[in-house]
């Protein structure tokens, strides 16, 4: 017992020691990260008037790191390298002489095994890929779902009809991004579906493609849907073409096709950019029937004004499962419609809390969880 | 088996980069970057794809003297004309097949590769570019026409938007007490651009990511296989 007393003692007179000022310098590892930063902290007397934060370079000679502002304790030095020991040395300067301190640290970065301040969003994930999956599953046993109109996609058998009435192409313009990009993915599947129509009717279709990957797929897309109509015979590879990776070289390229082919339909649907207007307006001047499609919602505006028809933000990736009526893509699409329901319910309890005073879900779901 | 190989491979791709996206340790912390840099060689090689359909479309449209062909055979003697400049003096610090061109860029102050860039390619590009001001000018004429119930809030919004971002707002209503400060022109565009604008782009945009996940996992599991060229 006696001993027991004399620890609590020794404990407490350390901890009333630290509480009361005594100099502290730490440097430890960020927690849930992928080994790249040092937290430093400290805490000094109130008599020190400057601060400097020395590293060690690799040659062990500390060079200046950073300089605190008053009321600054603490700091974290990032872009470091895994699986390495970083020292760290705190210069503290007193008004009086025997103020001045020097205190030193080390750390060792380290690789977790997962980012703490995304379980949010992998929870989230977690339940929309489930809710997608049980009900492509729900459709694959037969369910069938009711998904809304979208009358940009209706319209697309009147643009064709339209086209083939004049005897004119259609212009197809894939957006400006790289086939990494999920908008161009979805233009692609759009434009499967357009060219299957398109070689039914037997009209001509051009794509002009702004990079040599897209170029590849899109031919293999409209090739493959030219078979699948069974006229093969009909498809024209010259017509699906690269321009320029350029991006006003290629809308000139995409400006002059419309002012000389006059398509009489146009599509513009993927990823745009400044470009949104100059080619909508340009299709418009030529009384071309337009649509148009994008989640950039900087350029939506554009679209509305100019074009005919315009799918906005989650319109162009339902439209592949909207034009193709397969059980299974358009199962997928009610797992989008559970994904909206839950989002308008955490924003109304989320602001119900934040309304209370409640801060807890708005800093789990901001990424604060670590 | 040709549609099967590269949906398997799409499945363990799309699985792998969810996987970095939550894992920081090794090798899932660099996967991103080393899957970026398999996308700029393949990208690399496909370049000759892409100049071999340009110079094909062109040359098609030449030799069939089609109409406005000579708009074609310019572009191919612009491509030529740079691709030359470029191997025979390079680009920048870059030397080419003649060295540096010390004569030439004595001559014309740049290499011919960056002088032609400089005065052909990034005029040309802003020519095509300013041409936005013209076509912004005729969307919004069209836009304000006030024709239903949503137009007319259209124009009105617009009105006290444009009169906000200027002096001249700023002067009309500048004798409205601080109290009543929100009917200040500038005070209030900004809440319209603040509130109403950016709950209506946060609503695309949820919507949109959405779409987003969606249209991925319909991909990863194969279901959406049509940019691919075929359904089953």
């Amino acid at each position: 017992m006696k001993r027991i007393l004399t620890i609590l003692f020794i404990l407490s007179t350390l901890t009333s020691l630290l509480a009361d000022g005594a100099p502290l310098f730490t440097a430890k590892d960020r927690p849930y990260d992928k080994g790249d930063a040092i937290i430093l902290e400290w805490k000094l007397p109130a008599t020190i008037d400057s601060l400097q934060i020395q590293k060690a370079d690799s040659l062990e000679v500390y060079q200046p790191l950073f300089i605190p502002l008053e009321g600054e304790t603490s700091f974290v030095d990032q872009d470091l390298s895994y699986d390495t020991r970083y020292k760290y040395r705190l210069l503290a300067l007193g008004s009086a002489d025997g103020d001045s301190l020097l205190l030193s640290a080390s750390a060792m970065t380290k690789q977790n095994w997962f980012y703490m301040d995304k379980l949010a969003y992998l929870l989230m994930l977690i339940i929309l890929s489930a809710a997608i999956i049980y009900y492509i599953l729900a459709a694959k046993r037969g369910k069938e779902f009711f998904i809304r109109r979208i009358s940009g996609l209706d319209s697309m058998e009147e643009a064709i009809g339209r086209a083939t009435e004049k005897g004119k192409p259609i212009l197809f313009v894939p957006g400006v991004a790289e086939l990494g990009d999920i908008q161009t993915l979805s233009s692609l599947s759009i434009l499967s579906q357009l060219a299957y129509k398109a070689a039914e009717y037997n009209t001509e279709i051009i794509v002009p493609c702004r990079f040599s990957m897209v170029l590849s797929a899109a031919r293999e897309v409209v090739e493959e849907a030219y078979l699948k109509a069974g006229r093969s015979d009909a498809f024209r590879e010259e017509n699906i073409f690269y321009l320029t990776d350029d991006q006003f070289g290629f809308v000139a390229g995409i400006d002059g096709i419309i002012v000389r082919e006059e398509p009489a339909a146009n599509f513009f649907l993927g990823s745009f950019y400044a470009e949104s207007l100059i080619l909508a307006e340009t299709g418009l001047s030529t009384g071309a029937i337009q649509t148009a499609g994008t989640a950039n919602a900087h350029q939506l505006p554009f679209f509305v004004v100019s074009c005919d028809y315009t799918l906005i933000g989650e319109e162009l990736f339902a439209a592949s499962a909207y034009l193709s009526r397969d059980a299974e893509q358009v199962g997928s699409l009610k797992g989008h419609d559970f994904g909206k329901l839950l989002v308008i319910i955490l924003i109304i309890v989320g602001v119900a809390l934040e309304i209370a005073g409640i801060s807890w879900l708005k800093t789990f779901l901001m990424g604060a969880g670590s | 088996m040709k549609r099967n190989i590269p949906l398997i491979l799409a499945f363990l791709a799309g699985l792998l980069m969810i996987a970095s996206e939550f894992i920081p340790h090794r090798p899932f912390s660099n996967m991103v970057e080393t899957l970026e840099d398999w996308f700029m060689i393949i990208a690399g090689f496909s370049i000759v794809l892409g100049l071999a359909s340009l110079l094909q479309m062109n040359y098609q449209k030449i030799s069939t003297k089609a109409e406005n062909w000579g708009y074609h055979l310019s572009c191919v003697i612009a491509f030529a004309l740079i691709v030359i400049m470029g191997a025979l003096w390079g680009m920048e610090d870059q030397p080419g097949l003649l060295g540096q061109g010390e004569k030439i860029v004595s001559w014309l102050g740049k290499k011919p590769f960056d002088y032609t860039y400089d005065n052909a390619l990034v005029p040309l590009s802003a020519t095509m570019f300013s041409l936005l001001a013209f076509f912004i000018a005729s969307a919004a004429y069209r836009a304000f026409i006030i024709r239903t119930f949503e137009s007319n809030l259209l124009m009105i919004s617009a009105v006290i938007v444009i009169l906000g971002r200027t002096g001249f707002g700023t002067m009309l209503t500048s004798w409205i007490p601080e109290s009543y400060r929100i009917w200040q022109l500038p005070v209030l565009a900004d809440f319209i651009m603040e509130y109403p604008n950016t709950a209506a782009q946060r609503a695309i945009l949820i919507s949109a990511s959405l779409g987003i996940i969606g249209s991925s996992l319909r991909i990863i599991l194969g279901i959406e296989r049509s940019y691919l060229g075929g359904d089953k």
